[in-house]
């Protein structure tokens, strides 16, 4: 701790830290434009001045820059000095000299950080009379809008898009007072970040360009805390909403997860709330056609269908949360529900929870690890399945950094000195996948194999660091040496971590991670061992001791049950079309319980309409077995009603009573709880429905909000009784708590004079830490610590040299990941299924890219384009998974490659 | 010439060749390497640069030995180190490093091979300003001259120090001229300054020990180790050691670069070397130091030109390079003029250079165009008091501001004119 | 496309630097040389060499005045335009290039022979006004002196 002097009153505060931190968090209002938390510190805008004092009786003092100055024990500032005050407001006067001033037309207005510190410093009158320098700006690609006669030359967003994401697209061009930040050509930005530059820019330079379409004012959304439903990660979020459409995601800080930002599938994805696939009443058969019909209307159907509860089976989904699927277990009880995962993703999230559950490798948050200190990515494109561990692991460097500025006495937040020291280092990163990642260029080592070669690997680095963990016989003098190499770097780091997943498609590859973690483990060392797992409630459901899809297909196949639920789940991404249609052959009554129409619900008798993560509360869990809550955004117009609520009306239609004391969501989780002990911990994820705040509830709208008598006014100009929300504290109101609500319970980032996500430092117990209360959510896997190490033993043997060829997975962040393909710009950017090879390959077999080839795996056929990926390995080929209609099951398979006109 | 008056243009034969590396030689030419090398310690060469009071030619006057002394030295120092030599002299009114390095390029090349030796440098670059052509056809071939004849390279003259000296030509833009900025520009990047601390001698060109040194300082230090720390400050007419070259431009008789004693008067260089004023013009005023530092007046000609004589009259050194304001000249059309250039090399990097330094040009233009208003005064008396030293990212803003400021003191009444007659009265 | 000759100069600086990566502004004027100016395709073309991207490369290469990333004449003309300069008569300097070439500042002749532009301060003070004809300086100027100069040039 250290005391420093702010205007004559002694403070005391953590040491390390940069005067603007300090002030910050202790409270004062000090404006800023560059410095940012996750960024560091660059003193470039010059905003932050304070005035510095060598001792008590100096009394002229000095400008000095709080971003830039240390907060060292003893430090005297001023921060009322009418001279700092004066530079202060000369600094935005000057950021006004070229700005447009067009705020009544700018998407940033009422959250704009440029405003807030205008105010801030009192500055209210411009004296520039000459020219302003304008630009032309750029088409940057379907999410972001580009203004850049707005920009104040911050360098935030070449220095986040650079230095923290990794892009290489984005740059400042120009000098003096021609500055431009842009892309070389116009193009859509690369780096699945980009979205961040929304929230990241100050002013209305990057704005939102789906947001844009359907626009509206900070002030006038209705927000509620929430989770993203595109991968396991489960970063926090703050959809917003008017008029009945959601018009788009901003990010929520999760000190423990997303931190300040998301990547663009999950900024997105959203549109399929909107989209015109939207199920938005209840739909029945009729031949060829599913035509609307009143709830009313279908009762009796649905109580006939499930008169006979021993005949219903349920089909649950990983994309579902976990009220939703317990209460389809509720009404078809255990026996017959499953989780609705593919028999391969079942196969591998159970794999991986027991790996996780069993332990004694300890198992990672993100913040974990944004700060390990060696990693080994085994097998899993973490880019593109989980994009923000991989943006977690980018910065890995500043952990180097850490030692580095020891070195050299620089502070931590001192970041431009600190990268110059650091220069193109490598932190200890290892990648072994397949084919190339976009992380590859973070990393110090990649290599290149097929799958078993991969697990061969890792086997072989669990053996070099403990003889305990089988050895892999045959193994290549380099693939051994590389095995130990990585040995050597985990085995001496202080918090190594290891990271794989499903992606792959592979459970002796989790087995592989796992022994590594555990040699580790052995050693004394803290290991971590995380996967990223397909879907944002694929850990729960696997938590669910559900059965598995194929024995609840085999019921009805062989007559044993005749009724399917199916809830928020397309059969057709979870097994073989065949498979699926013959389910359907052969079920009597299939009831879907869906958003958006999919190829199942096309086989459907009755489609009942779900309320998405938009218009229902509900739990998911991450990949870190962390539960969570998200909180309805709005209510749903029409017959959309939660999915869990669903389900209580048709046990109700069909005189089941296991539902019947449903009132409220607390309800179902506290059911859940009970039947199953191991989510007891989700009763602590979120406060129950009764909590208030000094006798209020919290409202979903701003204090600002604005026509909500006007919006009805065309229907009845008596204002309607606003929704009621009973599953949660949360109100469709603007009335409520007005002041800060518990973590749990944030829905917007504001406070007084802060319109702009900037407020988040006044959430924060301290600036960059976690949030005042303690971030949301509840773990429901503590690995057991001191468990004994039981390591797996099955290891493949080499592959032969001129074996078939073998076919892996390639996900694509945009593409394969089903909601957010309702969004124009994420489908635009997704491939269409295609055959990648490395060039040799593609040479020898006389094809070329753009050409077909016939490539046969697993029983199917299929002639696709060959796209070439000179970092496949020999006799490796890829293909896309995930794509519509293209789930790309049961890979790796071994596969035969035909040219164009060959065939055997 | 005497070489032990004038040792920095001894050697210099104007409108003629520099001499090659022969002709240096038999002048006496890289005996300061061989001493060096042979008869001194690292540490001794560095005290001998201490003792002589050698400070830095940039504009800066930082002390040359105790600069030198920042950088880590023995067996566990980050390698590789670096010297770089700051010839991107593009200072407004500035060309007295061009007159050495056409002059004498072996002169500065011998200088590199002692102050390298100094700090145990490995590599050395010369940062040569893109438009200083002649100087480097001549530094080429010097530089080649110099590796045959086994001063530059592995194991020079058969010691354990080897030195490779590269020459780095620039693409433009006076903001290189800024130590970090131009270490930036080395790496192949945006010349945008760095902040300090770090500092180059911990933190420098790749995050590597660097020393950065103005041509002139280095031209010096041969000298300094031939003839001694005692006969260099004797040089002086002042407290500084060595000799200056001071340069004057603008209406007198004799344009030009001359030698003198650190320490001659203002009087001395304008009456003696450049002859007075033109016929027909006389004296209101003179920038001493190159663009960025404030005017003096006819009061301040006696005053010494050294590192402690021009504050006196609130003015600086600076490069030493005189611009002298005529009186049929409009100091308002010449302190536009110097904000132009400033605003147009500013970097980009902060606010208050980046927008008000294009400003003050502005208002300046409107002034001198009959465009200007009543509060354009103040306007511009508030950008040079918020355009301060640690208010900006650098000092290039806060230089600006050193002509501006001093304008608006002793040429209030012109400004003024300009104002109310709504003209330039010098048109 | 990278000619020979031009991979050749680059790669001929690489040794001099601790990272590839600073040779990047010579690597501009090697290809300037040769070409006049840098194109976008040339741009392209170094950035791949030097295994950057066309971003990183533009963001240095806009940022010194020295790179032309426009078209120019055969010849670039130099203008100093600072203060010494400036006293000494650049005004008349440059009125009477722009009206002997018929251009303004930023401009190339319809001949393509000369290209106008402006330079600070070129350190030939003691020769006020000064410019500088593609690598030669000029000082001393007087509109006669300027004639002959640009006749000199073909």
């Amino acid at each position: 701790m250290a005391t420093i002097y702010i205007d004559g009153r002694p403070y005391e505060i953590e040491e390390g830290q940069n005067l603007l931190q300090a002030c910050l968090g202790l409270g004062f209002e000090v404006p800023y434009f560059c410095w940012h938390p996750a960024l560091n510190s660059v003193g470039a805008c010059r905003q932050c001045a304070v005035k510095r004092f060598k001792d008590e009786k100096d009394e002229r003092g000095e400008i000095v820059m709080a971003c830039m100055t240390p907060a060292d024990e003893g430090t005297r500032i001023s921060i009322d000095d009418p001279e700092a005050k004066e530079f202060r407001a000369a600094v935005i006067e000057w950021l006004m000299v070229n700005h447009p001033h067009d705020c009544p037309v700018c998407d940033e207005g009422g959250e704009c950080h440029l405003q807030d510190m205008t105010v801030m410093t009192g500055h209210n009158y411009r004296e520039y009379r000459f020219e302003k320098r304008t630009h032309r700006n750029q088409d940057l690609g379907p999410f972001i809008n580009h203004e850049m006669n707005r920009c104040i030359q911050c360098y935030r967003c070449v220095r986040f898009y650079h230095n923290y994401a990794g892009g290489r697209d984005l740059n400042v061009f120009g000098c003096h007072d021609h500055v431009y930040f842009g892309r070389q050509q116009p193009g859509t930005l690369e780096n699945e970040f980009s979205g961040n530059l929304v929230e990241i820019c100050p002013t209305g330079v990057f704005t939102d360009k789906t947001e844009k379409r359907h626009f509206t004012r900070k002030w006038d959304l209705q927000t509620a805390p929430s989770v993203c439903m595109h991968c396991s990660l489960g970063c926090n979020t703050l959809p917003g909403e008017r008029y009945g459409r959601l018009r788009r995601i901003r990010n929520r800080y999760h000190h423990e997860i997303n931190g300040y930002f998301l990547c663009d599938r999950g900024r997105y994805g959203y549109e399929f709330v909107n989209c015109e696939r939207r199920i938005r009443e209840p739909l029945r058969r009729n031949g060829h056609t599913l035509q609307p019909v009143s709830w009313e209307m279908l009762r009796p159907q649905v109580a006939a269908c499930l008169a006979d509860s021993s005949r219903i089976v349920g089909i649950g989904s990983p994309r579902a949360s976990l009220e939703a699927n317990f209460a389809l277990r509720t009404l078809v009880g255990p026996d017959r529900f499953c989780g609705g995962m593919s028999a391969g993703d079942d196969r591998l999230v159970t794999a991986a929870l027991r790996i996780l559950q069993q332990g004694p490798a300890r198992l990672p948050s993100l913040n974990d690890v944004r700060r390990a200190d060696a990693v080994l990515v085994l097998g899993e494109d973490v880019a593109d399945t989980a994009p923000l561990l991989a943006l977690a692991l980018r910065q890995l460097i500043h952990r180097k950094a850490a030692r580095v500025a020891q070195r050299v006495k620089l502070p931590r937040w001192n970041d431009a000195g600190i990268r110059e020291v650091v220069q193109n280092e490598k932190e200890m990163l290892f990648i072994a996948t397949p084919h190339s990642t976009r992380l590859d260029d973070a990393a110090l080592k990649t290599w290149r194999a097929a799958p078993d070669d991969l697990i061969r690997l890792g086997f072989a680095v669990a053996a070099a660091l403990n003889p305990q963990a089988p050895a892999v016989t045959n193994l290549p003098a380099e693939i051994g040496s590389l095995a130990d190499e990585i040995a050597r770097t985990l085995g001496g780091a202080e918090r190594p971590l290891v990271v794989s997943g499903t992606g792959c498609g592979s459970e002796a590859l989790l087995q592989a991670a796992a022994n590594v973690a555990w040699a580790l483990c052995a050693q004394g060392s803290p290991a971590q061992i995380c996967f990223a797992l397909p879907e944002c409630n694929s850990m729960g459901t696997a938590l669910m001791e559900a059965q598995s899809l194929k024995e609840v297909v085999d019921a009805v196949q062989s007559g044993r049950a005749d009724t399917v639920i199916i809830l928020e789940n397309d059969l057709y991404r979870r097994a073989d079309a065949a498979a699926v249609n013959a389910l359907f052959e052969a079920a009597q009554h299939v009831i879907v319980i869906d958003h958006l129409t999919t190829a199942t619900g096309d086989r459907a008798e009755l489609i009942l309409p779900a309320a998405t993560f938009a218009e229902a509360s509900g739990t998911v869990v991450n990949n870190e077995g962390r539960a969570q809550r998200f909180y309805r955004v709005f209510a749903p117009a029409g017959e959309v009603r939660e999915s869990w609520r669903w389900m209580q009306k048709m046990m109700t239609a069909a005189g089941n009573t296991a539902a019947a004391g449903w009132q409220k969501l607390d309800d179902v989780v506290a059911a859940l709880a009970e039947a199953l002990p191991l989510f007891d911990p989700i009763l602590l994820a979120a406060p129950p429905a009764e909590f208030r705040q000094m006798g209020s509830k919290i409202p979903r709208q701003s204090h600002r909000y604005s026509g909500r008598t006007a919006m009805l006014a065309d229907i009845s100009v008596h204002e309607p009784k606003p929704p009621e929300d009973v599953d949660s504290p949360l109100a469709f109101s603007m009335e409520g708590y007005d002041g800060q609500p518990p973590a749990d319970l944030i829905q917007r980032f504001w406070a007084p004079g802060w319109n702009s996500v900037q407020a988040l430092n006044k959430f924060q117990a301290e600036i960059g830490g976690p949030l005042r209360g303690g971030d949301p959510g509840r773990r429901l896997i503590e690995p057991a610590l001191d468990a004994e190490i039981t390591y797996f033993k099955k290891i493949p043997s080499a592959r032969p040299a001129d074996g078939e060829w073998i076919l892996v997975a390639v996900h694509h962040i945009f593409g394969a990941e089903e909601l957010s393909m309702a969004t124009a710009g994420v489908a635009e950017r997704a491939p269409r299924p295609y055959v990648a090879l490395n060039a040799d390959d593609a040479a020898e077999l006389g094809t070329a890219a753009g050409e077909e080839v016939e490539v046969r795996w697993n029983s199917r056929r299929h002639r696709l384009p060959v796209r070439l990926m000179p970092s496949l390995p020999r006799r490796v080929a890829g293909m896309p998974v995930g794509l519509p209609g293209w789930p790309g099951l049961n890979l790796p398979a071994g596969a035969r490659i035909f040219r164009g006109d060959d065939h055997d | 010439m005497d070489h032990l008056k004038n040792p920095l243009t001894a050697n210099i034969r104007p409108g003629k060749p520099p001499f090659s590396l022969k002709e240096y030689e038999q002048a006496g030419g890289y005996q300061a390497v061989r001493k060096a090398l042979h008869s001194l310690t690292p540490g001794e060469v560095t005290a001998m640069v201490k003792a002589s009071n050698l400070r830095g030619r940039g504009g800066a006057g930082f002390p040359t030995g105790q600069k030198w002394s920042f950088i880590p030295m023995g067996a566990d120092a980050i390698r590789p180190k670096y010297l770089v030599v700051n010839a991107d002299e593009m200072e407004p009114a500035a060309f007295k490093d061009r007159m050495l390095l056409e002059g004498n390029p072996h002169q500065l090349i011998e200088g590199i091979i002692v102050a390298g030796y100094a700090i145990q440098a490995d590599i050395a670059y010369i940062f040569l300003r893109r438009e200083y052509t002649l100087p480097a056809k001549r530094l080429k071939t010097a530089i080649a001259e110099a590796y045959a004849g086994h001063y530059l390279g592995q194991n020079i003259l058969e010691s354990d120090f080897s030195l490779q000296l590269y020459l780095h030509e620039s693409a433009g833009r006076y903001i290189c001229g800024e130590e970090t900025a131009l270490l930036n520009s080395l790496e192949g990047r945006r010349a945008a300054p760095r902040a300090k601390p770090p500092f180059p001698p911990v933190v420098g060109l790749w995050g590597k020990p660097t020393t950065p040194n103005n041509v002139e300082t280095i031209s010096n230090v041969p000298h300094i180790v031939n003839h001694g720390a005692a006969w260099f400050k004797g040089l002086s007419h002042s407290p500084d050691g060595g000799t200056k070259i001071y340069g004057v431009s603008g209406r007198v008789k004799r344009p030009g670069a001359w030698e003198l004693p650190m320490g001659t008067t203002l009087r001395e260089i304008l009456e003696e070397q450049a002859g007075g004023m033109r016929e027909g013009f006389k004296l209101r005023g003179v920038i001493p130091g190159g663009g960025s530092t404030d005017f003096l007046m006819e009061e301040h000609l006696d005053l010494k030109m050294d590192f402690d004589g021009p504050k006196q009259g609130g003015s600086r050194l600076g490069t030493g390079t005189i611009v002298v304001l005529d009186d049929q000249t409009c100091p308002v059309g010449l302190v536009h003029n110097l904000m132009q250039f400033f605003a147009r090399e500013s970097c980009g990097w902060c606010t208050p250079c980046r927008e008000g330094l294009s400003w003050t040009a502005r208002i300046l233009a409107a002034i001198e165009s009959g465009q200007g208003q009543s509060e354009d005064f103040a306007r511009l008396q508030k950008h040079t008091r918020l355009l301060g030293p640690g208010h900006t990212f650098c000092a290039l803003a806060p230089g600006a501001m050193e002509p501006l400021q001093s304008a608006l003191k002793y040429f209030e009444e012109d400004f003024n004119r300009h104002i109310r007659e709504k003209r330039c009265p010098w048109r | 496309m990278l000619t020979t000759e031009e991979k050749k100069e680059i790669e001929a600086e690489f040794p001099h630097y601790e990272q590839k990566r600073a040779v990047c502004v010579e690597a501009l004027k090697i290809v300037q040389r040769h070409r006049g100016w840098v194109s976008d395709e040339a741009l392209l073309a170094v950035a791949e060499f030097l295994e950057m991207t066309p971003a990183e490369l533009d963001a240095v290469a806009t940022f010194y005045n020295l790179i032309f990333r426009k078209p120019v004449g055969k010849h670039v003309i130099l203008v100093c335009d600072s203060v010494s300069c400036w006293i000494m008569g650049y005004e008349r300097v440059l009125g009477h290039l722009k009206a002997r070439l018929g251009i303004d500042l930023g401009e190339t002749t319809g001949d393509g022979l000369f290209t106008l532009l402006p330079i600070v301060c070129l350190g030939a003070c003691d020769q006020a006004p000064a410019m500088m004809i593609d690598e030669e300086l000029y000082g001393n100027l007087n509109p006669a002196k300027i004639d002959e100069i640009l006749a000199s040039y073909s």
